[in-house]
């Protein structure tokens, strides 16, 4: 039974985590930018659903509204941040070193900390309202949460829809090919900065879903982004930066791990999943699903 | 070299005299300055190679930690001893990893760096017999055997940290301007022609990650004894953040300009927690992009004149 | 006369690319050998693992008497041989100046971490090296205000520093005007008089071939064509079907 609990601790964690590292490798796969920001706005996103939950809340409709305040969070911070961020700043980098443009996303980082404490203020925030809805559901003796389990299904969704979307219609081909040599796309024609744009809407909009549906599991408070930025580049170091599946099995991994030392040794919570990075940089830098070059000499 | 080690014995010497007669108050900045602008120095020792460290909090750490636990443990109470115990161990840490390391570049080496120093970060929090997540704090160490009264006490470790630090980035002066530097300089340029031309890029690489390891510890050891207090903290990932944004500030060419960096930084810091608490990330964030796009070669260049011309210093 | 470079039964392929083939190449002290093909032919391929760069599938390479096949370029370079590229490598925000101190600083071996890197010394024992390519006047200009030319120059330049036995030049007149390639390589023919080195060259210009060589070495898919004087090498049917054309 502890076997069970681990197993779907481990995926639910891996869920949330998964979509957030998607939207990051994919920003990675397209745009070559590690983006230290990610995790702010997932932050922002969590944010969003708080404000927006209650405000839903006051206004009288009913508590299945709140999926919708949620979804409607990563809406607006994608729809907002995105273009701010990609057209006015990342834009003007384009082309110089990459660790120079990561500089430039931990910048950002350090600019969207202080936004969020200026907007949000310091206290935290408990969006509690969704947790309750899909009840809870028994095997056995165990009882599981039914949010949970909705978010297992919202990760996969994600993940598939964004599979489908990439390998199976024809503006995805495009942004694969964006991907591979964004030269070569040019000169066919390809709206290279439009691809872009939409990549990083992307990427910021998955962070920011990822955020809005966790708040209901955490208290939102400052330094959110820290500790979430750090996990999913263990996540994407681990399954390869710029692979969907990579995401997805980074994701399971780091999520596993921890559920893993958390029920059998709790010391080992927060290193397990370094060490992991660690290792698979030390065997298998471009990590567990090519995509990129690591080595140099 | 006679230039550099008497430009540097005469800043140094310039810096202590000062430190009696300013305010009392900048003392505190200015010794963080010194301690923090040593591990950013190594910082820019590596990234004019050309590989970026986002991991220097672990070497920081364990020689803080070090230090903090010969004073607690060992009953070592001289600080010119626990100093250089500091980046000794951090040196004998980073030696295994050394060899590594020095095969990766780019984001993969910054990942790495990143990621080691997270996994101790995360043995720090759980251990409880080094303090666990809130750390532990270190008695007041005495000087060269001579006990530090409580008014001297700022002075003091100033002293104390502008004489190490002084000493130890004169002979890093030393170090870029040679033979050794210039190809360093050289390998950021172009690593498979310093191959073809005879010298291991490799051992290069290793060697000045070591290098920084050491001075990491060292500052790390005289942080924790200035603040009297160490903690697991010091080897996260922000931590280190911090320090590269300073060696991004700073630029590759000048020494000074690491400190004038730290300095700054210190300075921000303080004024905004006390006024500005909820803004100082933010004026940061903002003073590493006007940075970042306009002073790409760090403040150092304005001095240095680099912007123009290509010429090493 | 015993060989300085004893390459025997080469051969490297890259999936359905044959690169070399059973190539076996005698090189001896102080000859002057142009390696000519169209591109593809395997010239570049031949220099890449001679050098190290490139690890054979089969054959042995032998310097001086000992087997490198398996050494890396730097290693190779401690032995002796030393190359340019077609390419030029070298320190783009580095003086020239500074790129041939840096050159000479690697050759010597242990890299000094307190000696300064421009003592006197060490700083005329560059000019002089300069000098003997004509680019002491651009000592101070940082390399990528250079033209390919002079870059080509300085390429050259700096793989002399380690005094080697053999010097590969890999094209060492592409990218340059027709009106400087003659200058320029009479000035690396002079600047290597006084050198016991034996200097291999990749060369697309027959003229060049001609005038700087007195061996030539045509490569074929991967294969040794013809070997003689560059008169006769040029005069043969095969090279003449496969790499220069028809002489009228």
């Amino acid at each position: 039974m502890l076997g069970l609990t681990i197993l779907v601790d481990g995926i639910t964690y891996a869920s949330w985590l998964f979509v957030v590292a998607l939207g990051l490798t994919l920003v990675f796969g397209v745009l070559k930018i590690l983006n230290i920001a990610h995790g702010s706005f997932y932050a922002v996103g969590a944010y969003a659903a708080a404000s927006l939950v209650s405000w839903f809340g006051s206004m009288g409709f009913a508590p299945a509204w709140s999926l919708v305040a949620l979804l409607m969070a990563g809406v607006s911070t994608a729809a907002l941040l995105a273009p701010l961020t990609e057209r006015g700043l990342l834009r003007v980098f384009y082309g110089r070193d990459e660790v120079l443009l990561v500089l430039v996303t931990y910048a950002l980082f350090l600019i969207l900390e202080d936004l969020t404490k200026l907007i949000w203020g310091a206290n935290p925030f408990y969006v509690t309202e969704p947790y309750g809805l899909f009840g809870n559901l028994s095997f056995g003796s165990l009882s599981y949460v039914g949010y949970d389990l909705m978010l297992i299904a919202l990760a996969a969704f994600c993940g598939l829809v964004v599979w489908w979307g990439l390998n199976r219609t024809r503006s995805g081909k495009i942004v694969l090919a964006v991907i591979h040599n964004p030269e070569i796309a040019a000169s066919m024609g390809v709206n290279i900065s439009r691809v872009y744009t939409v990549a990083f809407m992307l990427g910021v909009f998955l962070a920011a879903l990822g955020g809005a549906f966790t708040a209901p599991m955490i208290s939102v408070q400052p330094g959110l982004s820290v500790g979430v930025i750090i996990v999913s580049f263990a996540v994407v170091i681990i399954g390869g930066l710029g692979s969907i599946e990579g995401a997805a099995i980074g994701a399971l991994i780091v999520g596993l791990a921890r559920a893993l030392a958390v029920h059998t040794w709790p010391a080992a919570e927060l290193f397990s999943i370094y060490v992991a990075m660690a290792i698979v940089l030390v065997f298998r830098p471009e990590g567990l699903f090519q995509r990129l070059q690591a080595r140099k000499i | 070299m006679i230039r550099t080690i008497s430009l540097g014995i005469a800043s140094i010497a310039l810096l202590g005299l000062a430190a009696v007669w300013i305010p009392k108050w900048l003392l505190f900045p200015a010794t963080m300055a010194a301690s923090h602008g040593i591990v950013t120095l190594g910082i820019v020792l590596m990234m004019r190679s050309g590989v970026v460290s986002f991991g220097q909090g672990m070497v920081f750490a364990t020689g803080a930690y070090c230090a903090a636990l010969l004073a607690k443990h060992a009953g070592v109470d001289e600080a010119l001893l626990l100093v250089p115990a500091g980046g000794l161990a951090s040196a004998l840490v980073a030696l295994p990893f050394a060899p590594l390391l020095a095969r990766y570049r780019a984001i993969f080496f910054a990942m790495l760096t990143l990621s080691l120093s997270m996994v101790l970060y995360g043995v720090l929090v759980k251990t409880e017999t080094l303090g666990g997540s809130d750390g532990f704090n270190i008695a007041r160490p005495k000087i060269f055997g001579l006990e530090l009264s409580a008014e001297m006490a700022n002075l003091g470790m100033f002293w104390l940290s502008l004489a190490t630090v002084g000493l130890l980035s004169i002979m890093i002066r030393i170090y870029f301007d040679s033979s050794r530097g210039l190809v360093a300089l050289a390998i950021r340029e172009n690593e498979l022609r310093v191959e073809y031309l005879g010298s291991s890029v490799h051992q290069n690489i290793g060697i000045d990650f070591v290098v920084s390891a050491f001075l990491a510890g060292i500052g790390g050891a005289l942080t924790g004894v200035t603040l009297g207090h160490i903690e697991p903290n010091f080897s996260y990932w922000t931590t280190s953040g911090e320090l590269v944004f300073a060696a991004i500030l700073a630029g590759h060419h000048s020494v000074g300009a690491v400190y004038i960096a730290s300095f700054v930084l210190e300075l921000v810091r303080s004024f905004s927690a006390l006024y500005f608490p909820n803004t100082w990330q933010l004026a940061l964030g903002l003073f590493l992009l006007i940075v970042i796009r306009f002073l790409p070669l760090g403040i150092g260049s304005l001095w240095t004149g680099k912007n123009k011309r290509g010429q090493t210093q | 006369m015993s060989a300085l470079l004893d390459t025997r039964g080469l051969h490297k392929s890259f999936g359905a690319v044959t690169a070399a083939d059973n190539v076996s190449i005698v090189i001896h002290p102080n000859e002057r050998v142009s390696l000519i093909g169209s591109n593809g032919a395997g010239k570049t391929t031949f220099a890449n693992m001679v050098t190290g760069y490139l690890k054979p599938d089969a054959g042995t390479i032998e310097f001086l008497g000992q087997n490198i096949t398996k050494l890396s370029p730097r290693e190779v370079t401690k032995m002796g041989v030393a190359r340019s590229f077609q390419i030029p490598q070298v320190f783009l925000q580095l003086t020239v100046l500074d790129n041939m101190l840096v050159a000479l600083a690697c050759s010597k071996g242990n890299l000094s971490a307190t000696s300064a890197s421009h003592r006197p010394e060490t700083v005329d024992a560059a000019d002089k090296l300069l000098e003997r390519f004509v680019l002491l006047e651009y000592r101070d200009r940082t390399v990528v205000e250079l033209p390919g030319g002079l870059r080509k120059l300085l390429d050259i330049a700096m793989a002399l520093t380690g005094t080697p036995k053999l010097l590969l030049l890999d094209e060492p007149t592409s990218g340059v005007s027709i009106d400087e390639k003659f200058p320029m390589m009479d000035t690396v023919t002079a600047a290597l008089e006084d050198e016991r080195v034996s200097v291999l060259f990749v060369e697309h210009d027959m003229e060049i071939v001609q005038r700087y060589s007195k061996r030539a070495i045509a490569f074929y898919s991967g294969r040794v064509i013809a070997d003689s004087s560059p008169d006769q090498v040029l005069a043969d049917e095969q090279v003449q079907l496969y790499v220069t054309g028809r002489r009228k």
